[in-house]
């Protein structure tokens, strides 16, 4: 490996935990992302010629803490006070014992991660303090996740440091009690994120599926320091078997390939597998976060386990929504369980299902994208023009509203 | 220690109307909040205001004269009708003391800053 890749695995894989070290051991927030920024900025500089250290995260975490301890030492001299993040040892009297010890090192990532996805943090703001501080990506790339320009980024993840400090947001683990609704908002907010990656932009970058490849990560760091809850296990199986598509998706020339027409064989299979190891077994959840994660995973691997389109498990995929509807009654889930209704009952049953939607998602462009290619399969094509024209003209996504104009002009053509 | 002051909004009316058991539920309520900060912290203040419709405004006027006027500064539908300003933990404490309070009230926790280089009279 070159220096540089060694330093984007170690930005990597010990981002959160160096994060996590440098905080339970100076406590300001504002001071250790920027140092561990510029130490890696050093690293890069300093690598190709120096020759990569025995122990590189060991070098990123010596060169932070010094410029954190300059810092101090300059506010010192200078007379100022900042404030410090509140931790554990000042808890001793509040919110309850801890869940569990656990190893310390697990227990400080375990703290970050909560202090980033707190309930007092805006979900978009705990989502790009939880992608930076827990898996270290860059502003940049966050920024470009969200659709928003670098510096608003930017800004949005300094107000969020400066109020977790301010309105003294704890690093510390809540007890048992508390622990499973913190970590159901940390499923919320990672699933916020990943979806972020798959929200059409308006312009030509239609994916940004790579940058939703964090947020799956996200979730694997806190599954990992949390094994065996049930909201963040649900969530892997569904973010994986979303995320397997990936690569299928985008046809050469940058257009949608919609889920019947992708090739198969460019799914992630290995990430199938897992995700299905994981859903293998998962009893169904009283609580609607965990089971609405989990349904929507059964209705992915339906998919996922289908070798063509034309083998899809559609009354599996039917009985998924149905309860999903009960779970989560919402018209995005009813559009969507339209779709599966057409497939398995026909397209007449499919538009008897859409009735009622256009109410209730009236911007939407997808009701009348759904409806045009319903129209369209029994031939009444005039009328399928005639909602596809409504739906390509409420798009805001360039590939997306080709895809539709392609559809409509073949009916037109023939 | 962490400083708060908690402010209290709920709709005008909604204790005139109150039943004396009503009353009861709100006093009970306002105790396990007390007990809660007790218990965590310590409490340094608290009140509960007079409607709003009693309250009088001194604003910046257009030169150096202050503008006199009957009210509060905002109109709303929620006004602020009460408050504790608290010694906590942490946030967490302050909203589970803030959860204990009359589920009619809407609950605004607001950190209270220290100013370097002031000091109070």
């Amino acid at each position: 490996m070159t220096p540089d890749e060694v330093l984007s695995a170690v930005v990597r894989d010990e981002w959160g935990r160096l994060v996590a070290l440098l905080l339970g051991r100076f406590r300001r927030l504002d001071l250790v992302e920027d140092a561990l920024a510029d130490a890696t900025e050093a690293a890069a500089r300093r690598w190709p010629g120096d020759g990569v250290p025995d122990d590189p995260a060991a070098w990123l975490h010596v060169a932070a803490r010094r410029r954190v301890l300059d810092r101090l030492r300059a506010e010192a001299m200078a007379g100022r006070k900042q404030p410090l993040l509140v931790d554990e040892a000042e808890r001793t009297t509040g919110g309850g014992a801890m869940a569990d010890p656990g190893g310390l090192v697990e227990d400080d990532r375990l703290r970050l991660v909560l202090l980033c996805c707190h309930p007092a943090l805006a979900p978009e703001v705990a989502a790009a303090l939880a992608l930076r501080l827990v898996v270290g990506v860059t502003t940049a790339d966050i920024a470009r996740l969200f659709l928003v320009p670098e510096p608003t980024m930017a800004a949005r993840i300094t107000r969020g440091k400066k109020k977790i400090v301010a309105a003294g947001i704890p690093y510390g683990v809540p007890g048992a009690d508390a622990l499973p609704d913190r970590l159901a908002t940390v499923a919320q907010v990672a699933y916020l994120a990943f979806t972020a990656g798959y929200a059409p932009g308006s312009g030509p970058d239609l994916l940004r599926a790579d940058l939703a490849g964090e947020a799956v990560r996200l979730v694997r760091v806190t599954l990992a320091l949390r094994p065996d809850e049930p909201v963040l296990r649900a969530l892997l199986a569904l973010v994986l078997l979303q995320h397997s598509r990936r690569d299928a998706r985008v046809g050469p020339d940058g257009s949608l390939v919609l889920l019947p027409d992708q090739d198969r064989s460019r799914w992630h299979h290995d990430e199938v597998h897992e995700a299905l190891a994981v859903l293998d077994g998962m009893p169904p959840a009283a609580d609607p976060l965990v089971e609405s994660y989990r349904l929507q995973a059964l209705i992915g691997a339906a998919h996922a386990t289908a070798p063509t389109a034309g083998d899809t498990r559609w009354d599996v995929v039917c009985d998924a929504y149905d309860a999903l509807a009960r779970v989560n009654p919402s018209p995005a889930v009813r559009l969507a369980a339209a779709v599966a209704v057409a497939e398995r009952d026909g397209p007449e049953a499919g538009l008897r299902a859409l009735d009622g939607l256009d109410a209730e998602l009236p911007t939407s462009h997808r009701v009348p994208a759904v409806r045009g290619e319903l129209l369209a399969r029994i031939g009444r094509d005039a009328e399928a023009v005639v909602a596809l024209d409504v739906a390509i003209d409420r798009c805001g996504n360039d590939v997306e509203r080709a895809h539709l104009a392609a559809r409509r002009d073949g009916l037109t053509a023939g | 220690m962490k400083r708060y002051v908690v402010l209290i909004a709920y709709r005008p009316g909604e204790w005139e109307q109150a039943s004396a058991e009503e009353r009861r539920e709100y006093f009970d309520a306002h105790h396990a909040f007390e007990r809660y900060v007790d218990e965590h912290g310590r409490r340094l203040s608290s009140g509960a205001l007079c409607d709003a419709d009693t309250a009088t405004t001194v604003h910046p006027g257009r030169s150096d004269e202050r503008v006199v006027t009957d009210g509060p500064f905002v109109e709303l539908a929620e006004q602020v009708g009460g408050y504790y300003d608290v010694e906590l933990p942490d946030l967490d404490a302050a909203i589970a003391a803030a959860r204990l309070m009359p589920a009619a009230y809407t609950v605004e926790i607001r950190p209270v800053m220290v100013i370097e280089g002031y000091e109070s009279v």
